[in-house]
């Protein structure tokens, strides 16, 4: 990684990473990857979190779905863990809770192949500083 | 100078600012109470953790009750310190303490001279209101010093002094809440540890959770033997303070007393640990001279400076802390196993008595002694030169268990040959007095020259590191001098890092030397107190005919009937020992 | 590929299942069924909408209509108005109450949304461990405008200006804690990041720091340019291994970046960080005892003054906050002090993130502003009492804290209200208890904390606080005596008035909130031997019924102590001397012939 210089070169650089994250959200492209985050505080991994991770890596991957599986923090419904956000192309993310094996399963078969929502949606409850 | 306007009871009191309210109370006439703060004046040490509570004062303005101890005063503050809010909580919080500590005052070592006992007294606590479950610790007795941690009340002296006056590091708090209790690491056994048996720890406890092994039925034992005899020896520093365990000045002399008492006790010869402390320079002041003649020949590989060895806590100190240097310190042993070893070969030979008929028993301010007399290299045959070491106290307690009235005592003379001995014997029992006894012996036999002036001012006072040039007749001397083993510590550490000068260092363990002693009568806090001992030792120097060691006629004639010369052979044998790496 | 037309989004929070959204979501999906419209609607039953006060909530997607109240009756309005004909059901959508206009686009009522995210905007959104995302997320922005635009004196005029508070507890103005600090001349000084969270129930700041540790890095160098310190610590225990992992990486990653260490962006400051670790005392979240257990030393508070402006960390001028007052920083420099301070209420400024736990269904963090009551923390966010039962009291600010009741409802959260009302903001745990939690078994639950977390320096809070549990647990024993509650009362004065440290001081507090609400309980377990709640064991006694027992056994069969006795086929007894309470026989009995009084 090379150093950030000055304070113009760390806005230009915030630039570029807005804009990939951008490019990635935004694109109309429908072969646009699919965004998977699991929140993977300890309260999440205490929950499984971690399998449902690996869960999601494996199984995307073995069927050929383009995906990028990440990691977030806590996303604060703890009484929902383990907790996963999925952004499919040119939609709104939705947050699923008490995601095991199974659910995720359902996820993978239902939304993220077919779009059709299932049951468990966390609805976000709060506002962002930007709202 | 800024100054500080406040009223304390609503007196006005102008006091300097960085003045705590404890201070400026007591400078209005009120003495606030106060438990586990200890100040001792002069010798730069503190312990003010706030931590027993005793001490607080209602602030105006405040919202709770500030600790008198280590709060300062702040202008136009108005205190309080015996509202009806302050006593309540002030008798809480005694009631408290007493709740988690044993009741058995009536048969507890330090009942009398115990700070908790006077506080509840004074804070006249008749019940205890919040009774429950008292917290409970294992006994753990070492070869000087007992702890009996049930009655620790966590005011922290001890710690003060083996950490931050000691640099010792063996006590210190452990477990939390109610299990809390100042502990060595792990709750190990201090015999385990690597405490020097200082004794200071004993010499600040506020209650009975430290004091010193007793062994006053020992002494008692050997004196009703009747195949046994029984001889005593007494180090100088008792002197200076026994009489305060029977109500007389801090500072009075009692030697003439102190004999008396010890004749009346039984003991079949009263000796002076004095003797052996001249016996000491001879062979210390000896082995200055070699190695100072090496140096000055050039020899690279004399170690120097030389370091004293009369303290036995020291010597531990150096084995644990600086097993590295242990062939700087002078190899001669203390006064007390150079009495020993002479009295169980030269004084039981004149008696034509087996070592093991003799008991030799000696008074000390000193716990650490305690410890010395069980070390393994001052056994022959397993048989210790000296038998038994009690304390300054422990003697108290045997003159009254005895009946004996001490103040109407006659004073009566040590008897001879181990009875003799010289004023530069007598200083060995402050800080300082040793390296001055050494250099007046060492000047003469360097210098083949009398002293023109035998009071070294420079070698005396309180500071705990002091320093002295002082001129062998155009060759400076550089003497250093430390008590307290912190202060040692910095003088080891520039030994280590190469950077002392001095040729001759004395260092004592207690803050004081041996009048600070860790068997001494209880200071309760006052320093004064050693500043008294100090000035009768140097007043009983001045009062001797002879004040240089090698000019006791006992001395002389031990070396010519027995020893032969200083560092002979026999001498080394008996008066010369070896120190081992503890680590 | 299925291309439903359109969502229901019905609410499956706990609340709006108790009021029928179970049944909501079977006649939607029949009706749909029913007319043949599965392929083009789809039904999903969600987690709490946080807007329980109007539940059950129908939420219909695209066009984003929101349904307040719905009951099973109302299905067949909505299928056949809004899914047939595309006309919205006016009569169930949201009034509202300022102006009585109906709302049905739900994008245009986020005023249900209790919840502001400052100090977590990050947390669940971001990678933490790619800095790149925190980055794009305006990461940084804020230290390297302080460093190229700003002095010092303005940064802490900003800060000072937001009116922010230090969310350790104390709420001490937090800019003006930096002033302090940056007065005191010295060559060196710290900064310190108190990540020693140790109430029970408390985790917010592990999650800051799992979640957006950059966040917390940020801030700690932009407080090293106000106050002059070039060094960084976080004292973070080590029972937190995820959060150390994530601190490490970002700390790794800002010092790649040059963001952290020499010649930050160019401006010549410089600023390091390190970690240190703590064995997980609570004490050592009391700024001294931290310093002292940071510097090697038995985590054991100090007597202040000095403080740690004046004299921290070995001895120098140190400026220790706490993660989620961090947390604020950044946000509060780049969208300004004025943004911030329009947020919660007069005295106490922005927002608060609470861990909720207890008998409350949406356990969680939760992030609102100050001012929000506890009912619309508790029914709103909270999602209201587990299994319908009756709400009794929270407790705030842990083991320091109080409990407020049902009367402390409506109270507006902040500072000065919870002090007002006996309790305190803390670090920002809530206990929610329920009917069945009895007090003075709460109260003893917190003194057993404290008498375990004491440092045992001090007599108050050494011996005090055991006294105190003891007298508590004398009286959940049923062996209290009448002047246990006043002897409770004056130990607790004097504990406050006389401990060393905020540990102490505190410690009798829930002692004292519980008798003062519920004094009552006390008196029941001393005077009738009673436990309200029927939590205390030893004050349960269970009896058989002679008329309604049938002499089957079952009772004396699983009794674990052969307490139980009596023929088969006639009435059993227990025998009271024997019977741990245990109430297996309680359970076994089908006949309900065993009571328990």
């Amino acid at each position: 990684m090379t150093k950030i210089k000055t304070l113009a070169d760390l806005r230009k650089m915030k630039e570029e990473a807005q804009s990939k994250i951008k490019l990635r959200e935004n694109s109309a492209n429908p072969d646009q990857v699919v965004q998977v985050k699991v929140g993977m505080a300890t309260c999440g991994i205490a929950s499984g979190a971690k399998e449902t991770m690996k869960y999601f890596v494996e199984e995307l991957e073995q069927e050929a779905i383009d995906a990028v599986v990440t990691q977030t923090g806590c996303m604060g419904y703890c009484y929902a863990e383990p907790t996963v956000e999925v952004k499919l192309p040119g939609k709104e993310p939705v947050v699923y809770g008490h995601v095991k094996k199974e659910k995720a399963r359902e996820i993978i078969d239902s939304y993220i192949k077919r779009g059709e929502l299932v049951d468990g949606i966390i609805p976000v409850s709060f506002k962002t500083i930007d709202d | 100078m800024d100054t500080v306007n406040l009223t304390i009871d609503n007196k006005p009191v102008v006091v300097k600012s960085g003045t705590t309210i404890l201070e400026a109370a007591s400078g209005v006439g009120m003495h606030i109470p106060t438990l586990c703060h200890m100040k001792l004046d002069d010798l730069n040490i503190e312990n003010k953790p706030g931590g027993c509570r005793i001490c607080v004062v209602e602030v105006e303005g405040r919202r709770n009750l500030a600790p008198a101890c280590c709060t300062d005063v702040s202008e136009g503050m108005k205190i309080n310190t015996h509202s009806m809010r302050v006593i309540n909580a002030r008798r809480t919080v005694m009631e408290l303490i007493l709740s988690d500590h044993p009741f058995d005052c009536l048969i507890c070592a330090k009942s009398g001279n115990c700070d908790l006992q006077d506080m509840a007294h004074n804070l006249g606590i008749r019940e205890i209101h919040y009774k429950g479950e008292q917290s409970t610790y294992r006994e753990d007795t070492s070869p000087a010093i007992i702890r009996e941690v049930d009655k620790c009340i966590m005011c922290r002296r001890c710690e003060t002094m083996c950490n931050e006056v000691q640099t010792v590091g063996v006590l210190s708090a452990i477990n939390r809440g109610f299990e809390s209790v100042v502990s060595p690491a792990f709750e190990m056994n201090l015999d385990h540890s690597v405490c020097t048996y200082c004794g200071q720890c004993v010499a600040v406890c506020p209650t009975g959770a430290l004091t010193e092994v007793d062994e006053t039925g020992k002494v008692i034992r050997a004196l009703s033997d009747p195949t046994k005899t029984v001889i005593v020896q007494t180090a100088p520093a008792v002197r200076a303070a026994l009489g305060e365990e029977f109500g007389m000045e801090a500072g009075s002399l009692v030697t003439g007393k102190l004999v008396a008492a010890l004749r009346r006790l039984g003991f079949d010869h009263v000796f002076d640990t004095d003797f052996a402390a001249d016996l000491t320079i001879m062979e210390e002041g000896t082995e200055l001279l070699n190695r100072l003649g090496k140096h000055l020949a050039g020899d690279k590989d004399v170690k120097l400076p030389i370091l004293t060895s009369c303290c036995p806590a020291w010597v531990k100190f150096f084995e644990h802390q600086f097993p590295e240097m242990k062939d700087i310190p002078s190899t001669a042993r203390s006064p007390q196993q150079m009495f020993g070893a002479i009295a169980k070969t030269y004084f039981a030979d004149q008696l034509g008595i087996k070592r093991e008929d003799l008991v030799v028993v000696s008074i000390m301010p000193c716990v650490a002694k305690k410890y010395e007399c069980g070390r393994d290299e001052f056994k022959t045959n397993d048989n210790p030169d000296v038998d038994h070491a009690i304390t300054t106290r422990e003697l108290a307690a045997l003159i009254k268990l005895s009946n004996i009235d001490f103040t109407a005592l006659p004073n009566e003379d040590f008897d001879n040959p181990l009875g003799e001995s010289t004023g530069a014997g007598v200083i060995f029992g402050t800080t300082g007095g040793v390296i001055e006894a050494a250099v007046r012996t060492a000047y003469e036999v360097h210098t083949k020259k009398e002293l023109p002036k035998l009071d070294f001012d420079e070698l005396r006072g309180m500071e705990g590191i002091r320093e002295a040039t002082i001129d062998f007749d155009g060759l400076p001397i550089k003497i250093g001098i430390a008590h307290g083993l912190g202060n040692a510590r910095k003088l080891l550490e520039d030994i280590q890092a190469g950077n002392s000068e001095f040729h001759a260092i004395e260092i004592m363990s207690c803050p004081g030397g041996c009048i600070g002693g860790g068997g001494q009568p209880y200071h309760h806090g006052d320093a004064g107190i050693l500043k008294k001992r100090q000035a009768a030792l140097y007043t009983e120097d001045k009062n001797k005919t002879l004040r240089k060691s090698h000019l006791n006629p006992h001395i002389i004639e031990l070396y010519e009937k027995f020893l032969g010369e200083p560092m002979s052979e026999k001498a080394h044998h008996l008066l010369h020992t070896e120190y081992f790496d503890r680590t | 590929m299925t291309d439903y037309k359109m969502h229901l989004l019905i609410c499956g929070g706990t609340g709006c299942k108790a009021s029928e959204s179970d049944e909501i979501k079977n006649r939607l999906n029949q009706l749909i069924h029913d007319l043949g419209l599965e392929d083009e609607v789809q039904v999903v039953l969600t987690g709490c909408f946080g807007f329980c006060e109007k539940g059950p909530i129908v939420k219909v997607l695209p066009d984003n209509t929101f349904y307040v109240q719905v009951s099973p009756n109302d299905v067949v309005e909505i299928v056949e108005e809004h899914i047939v004909k595309g006309r919205p059901v006016k009569r169930l959508l949201y009034t509202d109450p300022t102006n009585d206009k109906q709302i049905s686009d739900s994008k245009g009522m986020d005023f249900y949304k209790k919840q502001i995210r400052i100090a977590l905007k990050n947390c669940g959104f971001i990678n933490p461990e790619n800095i790149d995302e925190y980055i794009a997320r305006d990461g940084y922005q804020a230290l390297g405008k302080c460093l190229s635009e700003l002095t010092p004196e303005e940064v802490i005029k900003e800060v000072k200006d937001s009116g922010l508070r230090g969310r350790g507890g104390g709420g001490f103005p937090t800019g003006l804690k930096w002033e302090i600090t940056k007065n005191v001349e010295n060559d060196q000084k710290y900064v310190v990041c108190n990540a020693d969270e140790g109430d029970p129930g408390a985790f917010m700041d592990r999650s800051i720091l799992e979640g957006d540790p950059h966040s917390v890095l940020e801030a700690m160098a932009i407080c090293g340019y106000c106050i002059g310190a070039d060094k960084g610590l976080v004292y973070i225990r080590a029972e937190y291994p995820l959060a150390i992992q994530r601190l490490k990486i970002a700390i790794k990653q800002a010092e790649e970046y040059g963001l952290i260490g020499d010649d930050i962006l160019g401006t010549g400051f410089n600023f390091h960080i390190e970690l240190r670790y703590g064995a997980g005392a609570f004490v050592c979240g009391e700024e001294t005892a931290l310093i002292h257990s940071m510097e090697g030393l038995r985590g054991e508070p100090t007597f202040k003054p000095p403080f740690p402006s004046v004299s921290g960390y070995m001895g120098k001028p140190t400026n220790v906050n706490n993660v989620e007052t961090f947390a604020n920083i950044p946000v509060i420099l780049n969208k300004g002090a004025e943004w911030f301070s329009k947020i919660g209420t007069e005295k106490s400024k922005g927002t608060k993130v609470f861990a909720l736990a207890g008998k409350i269904n949406n356990v969680g963090l939760i992030e609102v502003p100050m001012g929000t009551t506890l009912r619309e923390v508790i029914y709103d966010i909270g999602g209201g009492i587990k299994d319908g039962k009756e709400f009794k009291a929270v407790q705030t600010g842990g083991p320091s804290g109080g409990c407020l009741t049902k009367e402390d409802l409506d109270i507006p959260i902040d500072y000065d209200n919870l002090l007002a009302s006996g309790s305190m903001m803390g670090s920002g745990g809530m206990i929610v208890m329920d009917e069945n939690d009895c007090m003075v078994s709460i109260a003893k639950f917190y003194l057993d904390f404290t008498l375990e977390e004491s440092c045992g320096k001090c007599t108050p809070c050494r011996v005090g606080n055991k006294r105190l549990y003891e007298l508590l647990d004398k009286i959940t024993q049923g062996k209290g005596e009448e002047q246990d509650i006043e002897k409770l009362k004056d130990l607790s004065v004097v504990i406050k008035d006389t401990a060393l440290c905020g540990l102490g001081q505190t410690s009798p507090n829930p002692v004292l909130s519980t008798i003062n609400n519920f004094e009552h309980e006390y008196h029941a377990h001393v005077h009738d031997g009673k436990c309200p709640a029927g939590q205390c064991k030893s004050l349960l006694r269970y009896d058989i019924v002679e008329d309604l027992c049938t002499g089957c056994t079952l009772c004396f069969r699983n009794c674990p102590v052969g307490a139980i006795s009596g023929e088969r086929r006639a009435p059993h007894f227990i025998d009271q001397t024997l019977c741990i309470k245990c109430g297996v026989c309680y359970e076994k009995c089908k006949f309900n012939a065993i009571t328990l009084t």
